[in-house]
Formats: structure tokens, sequence, C-alpha cells
């Protein structure tokens, strides 16, 4: 489990990183969205993969809390995820802006050959 | 009881106002005026309250003057905390202070070029306040954010595609930091399981030695995400032209945004890597160093090439963070408190100088015609409807506008070159004494700061008299028509800037404090833990029980 994790966390950000250094705004949207979502996955896996384990102690009594995944990083990313998300958005409405005033998609609202 | 939530005021007073005025319809300008005024007012009387608090607890050596504010009463590495020290209390006053001119100055017209100006200006406050308060990483992140926010639609008011373009790059930059951010934040939590900053300045010297590496890095990709925000040289590129874009009064509210990327570097890395680090000590310190020099470099090469004000605004804006982060470096390389506190002092004179000097920007390029005719082009430039044309206030000044603003101005490049008698020469005389008292460090390196911080002066003084002469001096258009809304501003932040070299003792005692205290860390770091929860404090008011 932890390879393909990783695995999957390596290729959504190595994607997402080339896609943020393209010249296009949509191509950067898309790139920060993967990047956004390899960081969530990196969030969650620093809280140590525990299969099977739920993140929530019953009350009272003595609880071992080995056989409970930590709470904390799901909570986190949760947090982390709203925040990306409506970043996202507002980014995608200035990027529309811009094309309507410019008329390109390019990221410096000019084609490099002019 | 109303005294120890006093310290949650700062976020709590523009969140709820900002909220406020979205209920208002967006014609009510006079009405939102006065909520934001009263709203930054009554932050900036707590602010001094809150320093006032801080200060009294004179001696470092008990934990005073820290006061800890536990969130949802929960004990303190469980819950989040707010930590209002001296230097907490600084910033809060200079936000506040900020916040007044910039307001004043946005009624005089640049609030009716787009929607919500005051609830987004209110949201940046909270988001400022709360970074400058907050004792815990993960909530540090989540103030960034609210700040960011706001500083997105604020950077974008008035639109036209300059801004669209600046605002564009400028949002993508912050994204992907703010990814940097959380990886920083989600490896210093795996490594060590808390995100309290007290909590992790306990902690640090017990980490694991295979886990330290782990720990570093961490540590450096939330720096990362400081430095962008802080302008430092290598990923300050958005920079200039963000700022140039931004309309006057949000450059000048943005010039303490950077001050929030070098508070968060000065804060963590005292916290962390000061003499209680263990074998971390002065992790990073050599870095810093380097990038602050790097910084001022660019900045002052950037302020000698560039041709309008705006753009060289910005540049001194990467001087004065350069300077700071260059000192945090110092400083964590055991330089000793002394040149932080100079530091310190620079800070404030610099984040008041800057500011001033975005709203001179706008009314010394305005050729003729005054305010009116601004309007008149961004509206029609922009679609915007004419209607409000009308209400441009009648209040322009008769008297010669351009020897005022030409005053200001001079006062502004005094102080930024750091000639005497303002802030900016005290300050940097503070800086450089420390420096060569210094012996921590190899004389060299102090040395090649101190004539980078001097040439620096230099490279102000030359670029911002060339802007001068020639707006001034060598120009026969029309005079402009300058509103008396849109000096005054000024003039306070001038006046603030001449009581701060007027009242210079007193404060550098103040940022000398306040310099210890973060070297001394002992107080910050276990004091949260000696806060008692509300429950389990004894009633006082139920004395008639035995």
């Amino acid at each position: 489990m932890e390879i393909i994790l990783s695995a999957a966390i390596g290729i959504l950000s190595a994607s997402g990183i080339w896609l943020v250094l393209r010249p296009r705004s949509f191509q950067v949207v898309i790139g920060l969205c993967l990047l956004s979502y390899a960081v969530n996955l990196f969030i969650f896996s620093m809280g140590r993969l525990t299969p099977g384990a739920p993140p929530i102690m019953p009350k009272g009594g003595f609880v071992d809390p080995t056989r409970y995944a930590d709470p904390l990083p799901q909570a986190l990313v949760l947090t982390a995820i709203v925040i990306s998300f409506a970043t996202t958005a507002l980014f995608l409405v200035v990027m529309i802006a811009s094309r309507g005033m410019t008329g390109t998609d390019h990221v410096d609202g000019k084609e490099r050959s002019q | 009881m109303i005294n120890e939530h006093l310290i949650i005021a700062p976020i709590l007073i523009p969140f709820v106002t900002g909220a406020l005025m979205l209920l208002y319809d967006d014609r009510q300008r006079g009405a939102k005026f006065w909520l934001s005024t009263i709203s930054a007012a009554s932050q900036l009387l707590i602010a001094v309250e809150l320093v006032v608090r801080a200060k009294t607890g004179g001696d470092i050596s008990d934990a005073e003057g820290i006061s800890f504010y536990l969130l949802g009463d929960w004990a303190a590495p469980y819950g989040i905390v707010l930590v209002l020290d001296r230097l907490a209390a600084m910033m809060l006053v200079l936000t506040a202070l900020l916040a007044i001119p910039s307001l004043v100055y946005a009624h005089a017209g640049w609030n009716r070029q787009g929607s919500h100006y005051f609830s987004m200006f209110q949201f940046l406050l909270m988001g400022l306040n709360g970074a400058f308060l907050t004792g815990d990483i993960f909530n540090l992140f989540v103030f960034f954010e609210i700040l960011l926010a706001a500083s997105y639609g604020l950077l974008l008011h008035g639109s036209g595609q300059l801004r669209v373009r600046a605002g564009m790059h400028y949002i993508a930059i912050n994204l992907a930091a703010s990814l940097l951010f959380l990886i920083g934040v989600s490896l210093i939590y795996g490594v060590t399981g808390t995100l309290n900053m007290a909590h992790l300045a306990n902690l640090i010297a017990s980490v694991a030695p295979e886990d330290r590496p782990l720990l570093h890095a961490g540590v450096a990709i939330l720096s990362v995400a400081f430095l962008v925000k802080a302008g430092s040289w290598p990923l300050s590129f958005w920079l200039p032209t963000a700022y140039m874009a931004a309309a006057a009064p949000v450059g000048a509210m943005f010039a303490i945004m950077t001050k929030v990327g070098v508070y968060a570097i000065l804060r963590l890395s005292m916290l962390l890597f000061g003499e209680t680090g263990g074998p971390s000590t002065s992790f990073g310190a050599s870095v810093l160093i380097l990038l602050g020099m790097a910084t001022i470099l660019f900045g002052l090469l950037g302020l000698l090439s560039s041709q309008s004000l705006g753009r060289m605004a910005a540049h001194s804006v990467l001087i004065s963070s350069g300077t700071v982060l260059g000192i945090t470096g110092f400083a964590l390389a055991g330089g000793g408190p002394a040149m932080l506190s100079g530091a310190l002092y620079y800070l404030i004179g610099s984040v008041l100088a800057t500011s001033a000097l975005f709203l001179l920007i706008e009314p010394m390029n305005r050729e003729d015609g005054g305010i009116a005719a601004m309007l008149a082009l961004t509206a029609d430039a922009y679609g915007l409807d004419d209607t409000d044309l009308d209400e441009v206030p009648d209040t322009a000044l008769a008297m010669p506008a351009m020897t005022v603003l030409g005053i200001c101005f001079a006062l502004c490049v005094l102080m930024l070159a750091g000639l005497p008698p303002l802030p900016g020469f005290v300050g940097k005389v503070a800086i450089v004494q420390a420096l060569i008292a210094q012996t921590a460090l190899p004389a060299g390196l102090a040395w090649s700061f101190i004539g980078l911080l001097i040439l620096s002066g230099l490279a102000t003084l030359i670029g911002m008299a060339r802007i001068g002469i020639q707006t001034f001096w060598a120009n026969d258009a029309t005079l402009p028509r300058v509103l008396a809304l849109e000096v005054a501003p000024v003039i306070a932040l001038l006046v603030v800037l001449a009581l701060t070299s007027l009242k210079a003792e007193a404060m550098l005692r103040y940022t000398s404090g306040t310099a210890r205290a973060l070297h001394d860390t002992a107080a910050y770091a276990y004091g949260v833990f000696a806060t008692p929860r509300a429950a389990d404090r004894p009633k006082e008011d139920e004395g008639s029980e035995p």
C-alpha cells in the first residue's frame, strides 16, 4: 500500500508541476488541481497508514490508541480541500476574465510571437 | 472577564464588520466607510491596549508579558491557542495604523471602482491580525488563506487588463506557495506529532536523529512558502508588477503583506532554531542572510532601473523585507538581540514610509483634470456606468497641492534612504552598530551586509530623486487637482513617522525588549502549558461558598 500511495502522490505532483509550468492558463489550473490532490494525499499519509482502523475513539474506559487512526490529518485534509477548492474556483474566474479582456489564454495575456 | 477576551477582538471585529457590510447595498458607501473606519479605529485602540499589556510584563524572565488565549477552552497542545507577545502586539498596531489612512484614501474615489471593497478590506485585516496572533501552524495557514483570498479580490479591484494579468500571476504563485505550506506543515506534524508552535519549540531538541533531516526538510519547505510572501529574491519576480498594478490604497495596505511572511519566518525560526534548538540550533541562518542580501541587491538594482514610481515603491518594499530577513539570519546565527531590535524599529518605519509612498504615487502622476478625469478614464475603459462620477467630492485643494505632495515625497525618500532625522536612519544605525559589534559570524559577511545596506540607501536616494525632479521641477503640465481626502492620509502617515522618530528611545526600548523575548523562548514555549483552562479556574464571583 505504501508503494501505491507514494507512486500516486509522485505521479500526481509530477504531472501537476509539468502542467503548472505550461504557458496556457487552463493547463495551469489543472496543474494546480493535480498538485492539490497530491498534497491532500500527502497530508493524509502523514497520519501513518492504518488500514481498517477508525479515527474516532469510543467514549469512556481505557482505549488503546494504537488501534485507531490519527484523526488530526483527516481533519486537516478537509480544511485543505475546502480552501484549495475555493481558491481554485476564484482563479478560474480570473482566468476567464483575462481570456475575455486579452482574447488569448496565454498566462501573460499575449502570445509570445507578438 | 472582558479583559482576557480582548486578545481575540482584533480577529472578531473585522470579521463581524466585514460580514455585516455584505448586507448593505453597494451604493451605501458612506455607511460602509464609516463602519469600516470605526472598526479600524477600534482595532487601533485595542492594539494599543494590547501593546501596553505586553509591555507591562517588563522583565522577560517572567511570562507576564505574554498572554495566551485558549480557543474553545481546550488545553494547550490539543486546541488552538492565540498568543499575544510584544512582537504580535507591535504588528497589530502597525496593521491598524496602515488601515485607517488607506480607508480614508479609498473613500476619495477608489471604492467606487468595484464592489465590496470595504468588506474585502476588513477580511484582509482579519487575516493579518489572525496571522500575527495565532500560535498554531495550521491555524496560521488558515489565516494566510483568509488574507490571501481577500488580497486577490483587492488586487483585482478596479479591474483592467494590467490588474487582471498581474492578479492571475499573483494568485497562481500564491496557490502554489500554499501547497508548499501544507506539505511543510504535514511533514512537521508527521515527525513531531504537534502543530502548536510552543509545543514544537519544546520538542525540537529531543527529535530522534534519524527524523531530524525530515523535520528540517519540512521547515525548509514551509519557509519557502513564507519567503514567497516576503518577496525574498528568487521568489519575488511577481511582486513589483502586482504591487504596481494594485489600486493606490490597496498598494498601501499591501506594504505590510510582505512583512507577514517576514514575521512568520522570524517567529518560527527564533522559536524552533534559537538557542534551545539542540542540534538544530541556527538551522538555515546562513541561507537567510544570503537570501536577505540577494533580495536587497535585487531591490536596489530594480529601483535604479525602474522608470515609474510604482515600480520603485515596490522595489523599496523588497529592500526593506530583505533587510529584515538578513538580520533575522544574523540573529539566528547568534548575533544577539541588539541588531534584531534595530531591524524591528526599521521595519516599522519602512512599512509606514512605503505605505505613504504608494498613496502618493497616484496623485503625483495625475497629469491634469484631477480625479474626475482619472475616474472618467477608468470608468470608460472598463465599462462601468458613469452615474457615479457626479458624486466625486468637490473638495479639491485650492492651495498649491504640488508643494504639499513634494514635501511628503521628500520625507518618504528621506525615510527609505535612511537619512536623518527619520526612523530609517536610526534603525539603520542601530543595525550597523550591532553588526560591527557581533562576533558570532565572519566579519566579512557582516561587512558586506553593512555595505549593501548603505548602498541600498544610496540607490533609493538616486532613483527617487530622479523621479522627484521629473515630477516636481521639470514638469510644465497643468498642476493636478488633488483632493484633501487624498493628501490627509499621507500626512497622517508621515506624522506617525515623525512621532516614531521623536519617540525613538521609547520605541527602541520596546523593540529591544521584543528582540530579547524572541531570543529567550522559554516564556513562550512553556507559558502555554501553564495557562489554566477557564473550566478549571476557581470561580471568583462565587465567593459566598466557603
